[in-house]
């Protein structure tokens, strides 16, 4: 009941906000806060409940199953496992922030922008915790409609070109998701006579080579374009500069992560054939994302842009990483989307608080500002340091992982990816000149951070060390999930996950698809 | 005491953070009270620590702090592993440390980011001093780059100034090229060995390989890689000369005594490894002889004092790679610490000569310092007779006599390796006192504007001691044979064995080796004092090759030509992102249907008409031909 009720109180959080506002904005921007703060205060609490070290190897360890259409077989079926718990907490925690640094950003339409703000958190949510696919399906178009509004109508110059762009192409690709969701439903219909939309039952589909193979390519454009992966990466540079800097935030630090979530939660476990075959080309596509997205990114002049397409880059190594098909990789993966989440996100934080102080993104207008600003330069600095993959910081532990995981998979690849962090070093460096370092040449004159940018920005420091230092307890809650998307290829281990986990609804096929499955 | 070998780093880290914290709201006084006392106790500490451990008579001692990350077969922790090897190196970051920090009090006292320049320094050392003590390669990587961070953090300490910034991104870059050879060296190691612990390593590696195995090979020439990035060797030898833009106390720690020792470090601390694989080994002589005589004439053209040194230290560590290179481990670890005094030493009286002469740097404007900065002149005269090993009675002869004869004598040693040392030790005499000549005598051409006091002279001092006084604990066979130093190693770092029958020529060696040096140093006398017109004569004559010296062999041209420029325009060219043409294009193809279909829905009726009657025959004649 709690996973229904976190989505419930962001949806209500939202509409109330989104009214409050004709009353006092103030008001407006404290409901928010606090409802997304009470989601987060939620999550911690579970985690703490579950014990920090995680150490038990049951996976799930929430579940909320409510028909909903029945006769279509769609339920309304949340469930959390170590995974979703990583994500959630990482979503409400970069929730909080979001609705703090749009506290002075945000003069215009105050209500509305506030309940498209809880509605794309509660979007995500749905999207990390939903286990019914037909529910997934609307919970991905949940956080896309409201993130549209949040870039075209508070966005910068070319809000409406970038927002249009996002859209299109989130929902050309999320179209062909729901082409396969539609298909694996009726293959699955047809094969066991129950027809279902829920994940566990789906899990158990047998499909042909080259089934399997057209019905993983509708989930993985889906994913891939959101992830995003170069050649479908052109969105995400408009849609990250475009956007006010909480739409940033979001697109950078969550938005990217349901693309990977979905590879993780989907794409492995449900094609595992299939993906197996395509591991090498998935590999490359990461490896071309990671120096493409380096390149880019040093060429760029638009503080946001840079950012945006060191986020290209950092994403490579997901494909990299989930491609590897082993433990130490897909942990990396899944650290990489927690500390990605939080560099990115502080360097757009930090865009936007020199922004809002000398109304440009040129960075070769910038230039010196350390004198007076030593405090966001210091920083600015640790989120560089973070995004050339610094040890000390989480990145590095991300990273590290993810590549000597990629090693055992394929050792080229690995080189190359291991090579961009050359590059990750001249484009990270490159941004710590050209605004902090060097001559003041406009003679910009500036005030250090505020209180509340703080607040905002302090935390990320915090966290992004303490990952660096102690990422063990993220590792091992993640581990059950990392585990089981590993085994997915061994269909016999879902069976059984699905059976110890879901006998009152799946037991009945699981049992006669396991019979079926030795003929083989 | 030796439980308390955590704090040894964890004091300057706390040092760093209490600075960072505070901002520049310190005051001066506390600020260095802070910088250089959190240093200060650690080298206390430390001697503790060295004594305890010493007492107690064991190998090594460890103490794990908490475990890192565990995923899959890998399993990191943050643990610190002392023996004999990380001993010396812990005593000399935190002595010298020490004393430059000292030195640093007053050399900053002006500057307006005193603070957050000890904040870095501490930084620095807290480092420092995790990269030799870690027990496994993951958290030696973390001191690897975070010294890497703070050289790039201290070399454009100055940051208004571009170039400094530049000098600072160039060596941060350069050296993680050698640090993804590294990365991939670890990658490869994991794979081989399930495990990342050093020690775990090296006692597996004799198992595992036979000597020669291609894997090993490959191992040893990967973490070469991010060896020769960090020490500054050929290839990646480009950044250290530049970053001579940092303040001199930091060239004094970081680009001579310590940091650019790590890849020293780590290739003696696998030392197995390279035992192993010969071919590998033999490339880390190959790569010291050339890097010492090329750094070499290249320091006999710099008119800048610091870039003199900056090309002597490259060459010097070119030495202590070709110690490695013969299986000389402790020889090149006796030169490693030699060097960091006199070294040491050498940057920081040239710093208080800048410092002097209203940040003069050039060399030939300096001159007849000898009786205005007198302490300055018989410290700096002393580290430099240790830098051109004059012999007998300094301390580089002794530990550079020991790299020549080995590279002769040692079973890996050879004729070649022998020459280039020969060689570099009269370039080095001659740089060497060219530049005491140049800077302390002659007519004075720059007027003195601050006369050092205390905190600058007493660190010259000791240092100069300790330059002068520290080859005495290792003495060759020929002269008293006394090897406390080499006994204290020998546990963990073989002897060499000698060819057959060579201990005879041990004498004559030694005899070469003092005349070449002294050899030198007149040579450079009579060019620079005697007939100074000699010089400037052969330097005219050799214009071109004088040049290409002082260009440091033209390799940033090659770089830049190579790899910088094609890249930059490469990523300048698609600015723009070619991929987003293929999107923009799509859009242009729907816009212009869009506009063709728009035409037709013109509102004039005859058109509808005939479309219709059009649509009407061609659908017909479809279904004639097509039978369904």
């Amino acid at each position: 009941m709690l996973l229904a009720l976190l989505i419930l109180l962001l949806m209500a959080g939202g509409i109330a906000s989104g009214f409050l506002a004709r009353v006092s904005h103030a008001a407006c921007r404290w409901l928010a806060l606090i409802t997304v703060t009470i989601a987060f205060a939620i999550i911690v609490s579970v985690w703490i409940d579950e014990g920090l070290s995680m150490t038990q190897t049951d996976s799930w360890l929430r579940d909320l199953y409510i028909p909903w259409i029945p006769s279509f077989g769609i339920a309304f079926h949340l469930a959390m496992d170590g995974l979703s718990l990583l994500m959630l907490a990482l979503t409400f925690f970069l929730g909080i922030l979001a609705v703090l640094v749009s506290w002075k950003e945000i003069q215009y339409r105050v209500g509305f922008f506030h309940f498209n703000l809880l509605w794309v958190v509660a979007g995500i949510t749905g999207v990390f915790l939903t286990m019914d696919l037909f529910l997934f399906y609307f919970f991905w178009e949940v956080m896309l409609i409201p993130m549209y509004f949040l870039i075209g109508i508070w966005g910068h110059e070319n809000k409406q070109y970038a927002a249009y762009k996002f859209f299109i192409f989130t929902q050309a690709s999320g179209l062909l998701m729901l082409l396969s969701i539609l298909a694996l439903y009726f293959i699955h219909g047809e094969q066991t006579g129950i027809y279902s939309f829920d994940y566990f039952s789906i899990l158990g589909t047998t499909l042909s080579p080259e089934t399997g193979r057209w019905l993983m390519f509708g989930f993985l454009i889906a994913f891939i374009v959101k992830l995003p992966v170069v050649p479908l990466h052109t969105w995400l540079p408009d849609a990250h500069t475009e956007a006010p800097t909480a739409g940033s935030l979001l697109l950078a630090g969550l938005l990217l992560k349901t693309g990977a979530y979905g590879l993780i939660r989907f794409v492995l476990p449900i094609f595992p054939e299939a993906s197996a075959s395509i591991a090498p080309v998935a590999m490359l596509l990461g490896v071309v994302g990671i120096l493409y997205g380096a390149m880019q990114a040093y060429s760029q002049t638009d503080f946001k842009r840079l950012v945006a397409y060191t986020s290209v880059s950092h994403m490579g190594f997901i494909m990299l990483g989930v491609f590897a098909f082993n433990e130490l990789a897909m942990q990396g993966v899944v650290m990489q989307m927690i500390t990605h989440g939080i560099s990115t996100g502080a360097l757009f934080v930090i865009a936007g608080v020199l922004y809002e102080r000398i109304h440009t993104r040129d960075i070769l207008r910038m230039g010196g500002m350390w004198k007076k600003v030593p405090f966001m330069g210091t920083v600015a600095m640790i989120f560089v340091m973070a995004s050339l993959g610094l040890p000390g910081l989480g990145n590095f532990v991300a990273e590290f992982m993810t590549l000597i995981g990629a090693w055992q998979a394929n050792k080229l690849f690995t080189i190359i990816a291991t090579a961009g962090l050359v590059f990750a070093t001249a484009y990270s460096l490159r941004i710590m000149q050209k605004v902090f370092l060097g001559k003041n040449i406009e003679g910009h004159s500036m005030t250090d951070l505020s209180l509340r940018e703080k607040f905002i920005l302090v935390p990320l420091c915090v966290v992004i060390i303490w990952l660096g230092l102690f990422p063990q307890q993220v590792i091992n809650a993640a581990r059950p999930t990392v585990a089981n998307s590993m085994h997915a290829k061994n269909h016999t281990a879902i069976h059984q996950e699905a059976q110890t986990n879901h006998v009152k609804y799946t037991s009945a096929f699981t049992l006669e698809k396991g019979g079926s499955h030795e003929h083989e | 005491m030796i439980k308390l070998l955590w704090l040894i780093p964890t004091l300057p880290f706390l040092g760093a953070l209490i600075l960072i914290l505070t901002g520049s709201r310190l005051s001066w006084r506390i600020a260095a009270c802070i910088g250089a006392g959190s240093i200060g106790l650690a080298a206390i500490l430390t001697i503790l620590v060295g004594y305890d451990f010493l007492a107690s008579g064991k190998e090594a001692y460890l103490h794990v702090a908490w475990n890192w990350f565990q995923a899959g077969d890998l399993s990191t922790t943050f643990s610190f592993y002392l023996d004999s090897l990380s001993m010396v190196f812990i005593f000399v970051i935190t002595f010298v440390g020490f004393l430059i920090h000292i030195y640093s009090i007053e050399f900053m006292q002006e500057d307006e980011g005193f603070s957050r320049f000890f904040a870095y320094l501490n930084l620095f050392v807290c480092s420092m001093l995790i990269l030799v003590l870690a027990d496994n390669l993951v958290l030696l990587y973390l001191g690897w780059e975070g010294v890497g961070l703070c050289s790039y953090l201290l070399i454009g300490f100055w940051y208004t100034e571009e170039k400094n910034g530049y000098a600072a991104r160039k060596a941060f870059i350069i050296t993680r090229v050698g640090d993804t050879a590294m990365a991939v060296g670890l990658f490869l190691l994991f794979t081989v060995f399930h495990t990342l612990n050093i020690q775990d390593i090296l006692t597996q590696a004799p198992l595992l390989w036979t000597t020669g195995a291609s894997m090993a090979v490959v191992i040893g020439f990967l973490l070469l890689g991010g060896a020769v990035g960090k020490s500054a060797q050929l290839p990646l030898q480009t950044w250290l000369p530049d970053a001579m833009a940092g303040p001199s106390p930091v060239s004094a720690l970081i680009h001579a005594a310590t940091m650019v020792t790590a890849g020293v470090y780590l290739i003696t601390r696998m030392h197995i490894v390279y035992e192993l694989a010969p071919l590998a080994q033999l490339w880390v002589g190959i790569i010291g002889a050339i890097t010492l005589l090329i750094a070499g004439f290249s320091a006999l053209t710099q008119f800048d004092l610091k870039r003199v040194l900056a090309y002597s230290t490259i060459s010097q560590i070119g030495y202590m790679f070709l110690a490695m290179g013969v299986g000389a481990w402790s020889a090149a670890i006796f030169h490693f610490m030699i060097h960091a005094f006199f070294k040491a030493l050498l940057f920081l009286a040239a710093g208080a000569i800048i410092m002097a002469l209203h940040h003069e740097h050039d060399m030939f404007r300096m001159g007849g310092l000898k009786n205005k900065l007198p302490v300055i002149y018989w410290t700096f005269l002393i580290g430099a007779a240790s830098l051109a090993a004059l012999p007998f009675v300094t301390a580089g002869f002794y530990s550079k006599d020991q790299i020549l004869w080995l590279a002769w004598a040692g079973e890996k040693g050879n004729l070649w390796f022998f020459l280039a040392a020969l060689t570099g030790a009269v370039v080095t005499a001659v740089y060497t006192f060219r530049m005491v000549f140049i800077t302390f005598f002659g007519e004075a051409k720059t007027k003195i504007s601050h006369v050092p006091g205390m905190r600058i002279t007493v660190p010259l001092m000791v240092l100069a001691a300790l330059s002068f006084a520290g080859g005495f604990i290792e003495l060759p066979h020929t002269l008293g044979h006394f090897t406390l130093f080499s006994d204290y190693l020998s546990p963990l770092l073989p002897a060499v064995t000698l060819k057959e029958g060579i201990e005879t020529t041990e004498w004559t060696i030694q005899l070469v080796t003092a005349v070449l040096a002294l050899g030198g140093l007149y040579l450079t006398y009579i060019l620079y004092v005697k007939q100074p017109q000699l010089s400037n004569e052969i330097k005219s004559s050799t214009f071109e090759l004088h040049q290409f010296w002082f260009r440091g062999w033209d390799f940033d041209a090659l770089y830049n030509f190579v790899f910088v420029r094609p890249f930059v325009f490469l990523s300048r060219i698609n600015k723009n992102d070619v991929i987003d043409q293929f999107y923009t294009g799509l859009v242009q193809i729907t816009e212009y249907f869009n506009s063709a279909f728009v035409k037709t829905q013109n509102g004039v009726l005859r058109w509808y008409v005939m479309s219709i009657v059009v649509g009407a025959i061609l659908i017909l004649t479809i279904s004639l031909f097509v039978q369904p």
